[in-house]
């Protein structure tokens, strides 16, 4: 059995002293884990780090089997962004999202091509935070937990949609959700309206409200937590998000 | 082959690194060859290092004293701390003979994927020494990997309200590297750390 195909290294681990196991991400594969001999050395370590887009080939004998990767570097997403620590953040983040959420073996190329299009361009961390949130969106429609954001649930309007309800994951109007708004989750413009602006207060309600039905949908139903990495990315964002303290009177 | 001793012998051999079973046997048939000069000086060694070696309580280095032979040695610059992920890196900065300050051995790197956070770290210890007072500079000398440089910020972020200033290694071109042969990671951080030799 064989693969070739474009693939974004999710996770590497180590195995025994020179060889690893990576998990890696295809578009016609999805998921798939393989043994790489000599991942850990010198030669191939640059290779194997985790976001790295790398023409990659499978092979086993038998399908199901573990089998082998050997992969050429394509793109190297993480040794470009080590000196930014917000974009290493946001690499991590997504990478781990994928690996604990997306079910192995099988092929998601949305979920595939939009983490492409996000680590290619995760050098500009503002912008790719907000393709974050809408990767993330996507994904937990492709797992079936899609957030519905089309009109209100209570009214039907389709204007000045601001809230998301935590139970549902349906949009809610400003209006309509005046009474509760305490309860439902902040919907941040920019994923109705692509052309909307976006700021730091609106990256930590994106993130907040994937990352709740991550938490409870994606991840929960496998019985895991959220990533570690997900839940740094997200207290680095509400940190940036936070209002700056009062200067001191002089 | 022999009786349960021999088995053992080989058996804790091939659990060294570099060793698998095949070599193991080996090993422990060049050992028994000539038990007197070769196996009783080795097994000698590894009992009185054993019961000597210890974990230097200052900067995490391997040593059979404490403070270890760094730490102890008043001639290294004092206010110079050099931050590496385990002993093996220590070593490897003391083979060059280039840097003459302080190590801290941290024991591990952050890992989101592999559950290592903070509370696994030894970082109590370079607390303690920059709150004395005599560091002046904390040298980030982490690996260059997703997890190196995820500890590296988080460091520099937790040590930069003490005051000290906080460097890291460069990375680029290794000596002996043609550009050719680079992988893109290399070459990006290289680009990315260029030295200007002249300015208009």
């Amino acid at each position: 059995m064989e693969w070739q195909a474009p693939a974004i290294v999710l996770d590497v681990r180590r195995h025994g002293e020179n060889d690893a196991v990576a998990t890696l991400l295809s578009e016609a594969e999805g998921r798939h884990r393989g043994l790489v001999r000599g991942g850990q050395s010198r030669r191939q370590a640059a290779t194997w780090q985790v976001g790295s887009l790398v023409a990659a080939r499978w092979t086993g004998r038998l399908a199901d089997q573990l089998g082998h990767f050997t992969a050429e570097l394509v793109h190297p997403s993480a040794a470009l962004v080590l000196d930014s620590p917000l974009a290493l953040a946001l690499l991590a983040a997504a990478c781990a999202v994928a690996e604990g959420a997306l079910p192995e073996r099988e092929a998601h190329p949305r979920i595939f091509a939009g983490l492409f299009r996000l680590l290619a361009g995760i050098v500009a961390p503002e912008r790719a935070i907000v393709d974050l949130v809408r990767w993330e969106a996507d994904l937990l429609a492709d797992l079936g937990y899609g957030l519905d954001l089309r009109c209100c649930a209570v009214s039907g309007a389709v204007d000045d949609l601001a809230f998301v309800s935590p139970r549902t994951g349906r949009a809610v109007s400003r209006t309509a959700a005046s009474p509760w708004a305490e309860r439902l989750l902040p919907l941040p413009a920019f994923l109705c309206d692509a052309a909307a602006p976006a700021g730091a207060s609106d990256w930590r309600d994106g993130l907040r409200l994937t990352g709740h039905f991550l938490a409870r949908d994606g991840f929960g139903a496998r019985h895991r937590p959220l990533p570690p990495a997900r839940l740094s990315l997200y207290d680095r964002i509400a940190t940036l998000a936070a209002p700056s303290p009062d200067p001191p009177e002089s | 082959m022999g009786g349960p001793e021999i088995a053992r012998l080989i058996a804790l051999l091939g659990k060294l690194p570099g060793l698998g079973p095949r070599s193991a046997r080996r090993a422990a048939l060049w050992l028994l060859r000539e038990p007197a000069t070769r196996l009783a000086p080795l097994a000698a060694a590894l009992t009185e290092a054993g019961a000597v070696v210890r974990r230097c309580r200052v900067c995490g280095n391997l040593d059979s004293q404490d403070p270890c032979f760094i730490c102890a040695d008043p001639g290294r610059e004092q206010g110079l701390v050099l931050v590496v992920e385990g002993v093996g890196d220590l070593w490897a900065m003391e083979r060059g003979g280039l840097y003459r300050g302080l190590y801290h051995v941290l024991g591990g790197l952050l890992s989101a994927l592999a559950g290592v956070g903070p509370e696994d770290l030894s970082l109590a210890p370079l607390h303690a020494r920059i709150a004395e007072g005599a560091v002046r500079e904390v040298i980030l000398a982490l690996p260059a990997t997703v997890d190196g440089a995820t500890t590296m910020h988080w460091l520099a972020d937790t040590l930069r309200p003490s005051g000290v200033a906080i460097s890291r290694l460069a990375q680029g071109l290794p000596m002996g590297g043609s550009l050719e042969t680079l992988d893109e990671g290399t070459l990006a951080a290289a680009l990315r750390a260029r030295r200007y030799e002249s300015t208009p």
